[in-house]
């Protein structure tokens, strides 16, 4: 994972759009080099690696000058902040390679069995053709790969105008919703 | 497109039809992808990233060039359909299509930039690709006598669709640690493997007559044969996607992804061992239970009711016409004993055509062939084809007073050669003629086997006399022959870089599903057909009466096959280069 900041692109009700990149995402490496303080008081937001988080958790929730952040790799269980939740700004979910899918059952769970309803971002080998599905699971940001071309990205979205199963960002399959519109007499 | 729309009668066939949402799915789905390959040939998606893309399109790239595997679930088509593969194959292919083991078809031949048009071609007869291959929710496999066969419980075709759409670009499992197949049986015989699936179903029905499913979890064939285990002995049909889903998360999350040779869900059930496997999922299963996703009775009503019978007739059991048939023609009684089987309605019967012809590949079909075989389902079946995992075709509503006429149309386009179930109805992948993945070529050696059986052993008697028996073949490991299941199995192995084939004998499928034993050291490709010839000469000298050879296997062992093929107790392989 990259630690500069690269497009940051945010959903909210009105839609996709592109966002300024203020948190930066900080690794475990750069903790074991010791070249990070857990306590500096840099005036930044920092995303951290769920390890830090783990044992840092007591004092940087006590000096909460600062929003905080956590982001959790792909193998990484989001029942470890499940009580941390209302503590944090924002939660980012790792995807190491595209094809490492277990992140979107981890934004599922964050969102649906621990109720997370703050910012939860995509974070690693994000692109354009898995927004989509992110978007399905829950995830709202997407720190998309560096290089990749945000016009795309902003209209990835749309691809589907319907699904046929529930998630997060639609809790009912379509054939509730059907059954649904048929109760209340609409048209299909 | 003119050019496969026949002016004959259309039935409508009393399958599932889209409604208008699942039609926008599909379209929506062909846009997407046609974006994603202008991307691909425009050098903004990169071959890595576009890949696993392609492969949840069902287009592979092959030896020769791509390959694209057009879904066909359950393996169920309208004659419309098959018109329209007919057209695929004449347009962007090379004049023919072939049926694979899991009921799907596939063209060899397309060039990677029409695979747009021809997915929006497929769709304009409610028809795709989608989530053919790659590390996905496959389509999903049924019995290929769904609605017709005398021992069915229910009607398994309405889950089997309900899972299709469930399935369809789920959001979550589009990226699991490997492939993921479901296989539906509802009938007192298992013909769709549910044994050998990542999760196959049985459905039966309780004491007071409702619908219940039994899950089984973690089989599969591949490196790691296996059957599978009963994860759940009979769940509710409302909560069969909650539970679905809960099996998919717990393997989305735990299965492994560090070797894709045991990334399958078979290999995390059995290092977590069935128990502890299933409380992961009943956990899961209980946040979800009485959920949004419980499937509500109307729903499962409303896709049940395009599966109902189509207007048969009022027919006598008995027909004379047919009888008398059967007694003045020898070549047609010969065909019926292979081809015809039972159907639940009075006076009808299931046909099975063959794609088994001597000299050509096992489960390929030409454009005529699929326009012809179009027009009989037209005539003689409602406008309805099944596609077997033996890799033949199937009319399932035949009235038997018209199975004299159908058997003449059948053979004037090739297709009723009566070994339907007999040695030379042999199951084999596409292997190393195409496949990039292959140790062996499998079509070569199910022509030898074929071209042997019609030089050598003689004639028809000789096939017939020999009887039921299973050879199936597969290119490498990965099985799509499903050779552990043949009562002959064959394997391609790479031995130093040249082609060899290792033999098993005593697997089946079903309701006794076995594993085939190895029988040896492998052979080199010009030895297999005597060894086919040995097996079976070895059978026939040792059968009781009345004995198939799996059986006879089954009460003798495998030892005295062995002693046959390898006389002088040989125990090294064969024709192995010096320098090793
Ligand atoms: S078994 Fe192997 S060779 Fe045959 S089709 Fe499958 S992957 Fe290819």
């Amino acid at each position: 994972m990259s630690n500069h900041a690269s497009t940051l692109v945010r959903l909210s009700k009105s839609g996709a759009s592109v966002s300024q990149e203020e948190w930066s995402v900080l690794t475990l490496a750069q903790f074991a080099e010791g070249s990070l303080d857990t306590h500096c008081a840099a005036p930044q937001k920092r995303l951290l690696p769920l390890t830090v988080w783990l044992e840092e958790r007591d004092a940087l929730i006590a000096d909460a000058t600062h929003p905080i952040g956590v982001w959790l790799d792909s193998h990484e269980d989001p029942a470890a902040i499940a009580e941390d939740l209302p503590s944090l700004a924002v939660v980012g979910v790792n995807f190491p390679s595209f094809k490492d899918g277990r992140g979107y059952s981890t934004a599922y769970l964050l969102r649906q069995r621990y109720g997370y309803t703050g910012e939860l971002r995509a974070l690693g080998d994000v692109q354009r053709d898995q927004l989509f599905y992110m978007k399905r699971v829950g995830f709202d940001a997407f720190q998309l790969k560096a290089g990749a071309s945000i016009e795309d990205a902003l209209t990835a979205f749309n691809d589907f105008t319907v699904s046929y199963q529930g998630s997060i960002d639609q809790p009912l399959p379509y054939y509730r919703q059907r059954l649904l519109q048929r109760a209340a007499g609409g048209a299909e | 497109m003119a050019d496969f729309v026949s002016s004959a009668f259309v039935w409508i066939p009393k399958m599932y039809r889209y409604d208008p949402i699942d039609q926008k799915i599909v379209d929506e789905r062909v846009a997407q992808f046609r974006d994603q390959t202008r991307r691909f040939l425009a050098g903004t998606l990169s071959e890595d990233d576009f890949r696993p893309l392609r492969l949840q399109n069902g287009l592979y790239v092959q030896k020769h060039a791509p390959m694209l595997r057009v879904a066909i679930p359950y393996g169920l088509l309208s004659s419309r359909q098959l018109r329209m593969l007919a057209h695929i194959a004449r347009k962007y292919d090379r004049g023919y299509g072939h049926f694979t083991t899991r009921q799907n078809i596939q063209f060899n031949w397309p060039t990677l930039a029409s695979v747009p048009d021809i997915l929006a071609d497929l769709a304009t007869v409610e028809m795709h690709a989608i989530q053919t291959s790659g590390n996905c929710i496959r389509n999903v496999t049924s019995d290929q006598f769904a609605g017709v066969a005398h021992d069915e419980v229910v009607d398994p075709r309405p889950y089997a669709e309900l899972i299709r759409q469930w399935s369809t670009l789920h959001p979550e499992f589009a990226y699991l640690p490997r492939k993921f197949k479901i296989a539906v049986s509802a009938a007192a015989e298992d013909r769709a493997g549910t044994w050998f699936h990542d999760i196959g179903i049985q459905i039966y029905k309780s004491a007071s007559g409702e619908p219940l499913l039994r899950i089984l979890v973690g089989g599969g064939l591949g490196r790691t044969p296996i059957l599978g285990h009963e994860l759940h002995p009979g769940l509710p049909l409302p909560h069969l996607f909650s539970y679905l889903d809960a099996t998919l998360r717990v393997y989305n999350r735990f299965g492994r992804r560090d070797n894709m040779y045991k990334a399958r869900i078979k290999i995390l059930v059995k290092e977590l061992g069935v128990e502890k496997f299933r409380a992961e999922v009943e956990a899961e299963f209980a946040f979800l239970k009485d959920g949004p996703s419980t499937l509500p009775a109307a729903e499962f009503e409303r896709v049940a009711n395009h599966f109902i019978d189509p207007e048969y007739r009022t027919l006598p059991g008995v027909s004379r016409k047919f009888e008398q048939h059967l007694i003045d023609d020898r070549a047609f009684s010969r065909w019926v004993s292979r081809s015809v089987s039972g159907h639940k309605r009075a006076g009808y019967a299931a046909v099975t055509l063959s794609l088994k012809t001597t000299g050509s590949a096992p489960g390929d079909a030409t454009d005529t062939q699929l326009d012809g075989v179009a027009d009989l389902a037209d005539r003689y079946s409602f406008g309805e084809v099944r596609v077997a995992h033996e890799q033949n075709l199937i009319l399932a509503d035949v009235e038997k007073d018209q199975l004299y006429a159908l058997w003449q149309e059948a053979k004037a386009i090739g297709l009723a050669t009566p070994n339907i179930g007999l040695l030379t109805d042999i199951i084999a992948c596409p292997g190393g003629d195409f496949c990039s993945l292959a140790n062996a070529k499998s079509i070569p050696i199910a022509q030898a086997i074929q071209r042997r059986v019609e030089e050598k052993l003689g004639d028809l008697d000789y096939l017939f006399d020999i009887g039921d028996i299973s050879i199936n073949i597969s290119g490498c490991m990965n099985a799509c022959g499903h050779h552990h299941v043949g009562h002959i199995g064959i394997l391609g192995v790479d031995k130093h870089g040249a082609e060899f084939y290792q033999v098993t004998i005593g697997g089946s499928q079903g309701n006794d599903a076995a594993l085939g034993k190895v029988i040896g050291p492998s052979f080199a490709q010009d030895e297999m057909a005597d060894v086919i010839e040995t097996l079976i000469g070895t059978y026939v000298n040792l059968r009781h009466e009345d004995e198939q050879f799996i059986d006879t296997v089954h009460r003798v062992g495998i030892e005295p096959f062995k002693a046959a093929v390898y006389p002088n107790g040989r125990t090294q392989e064969a024709k192995e280069p010096a320098d090793v």
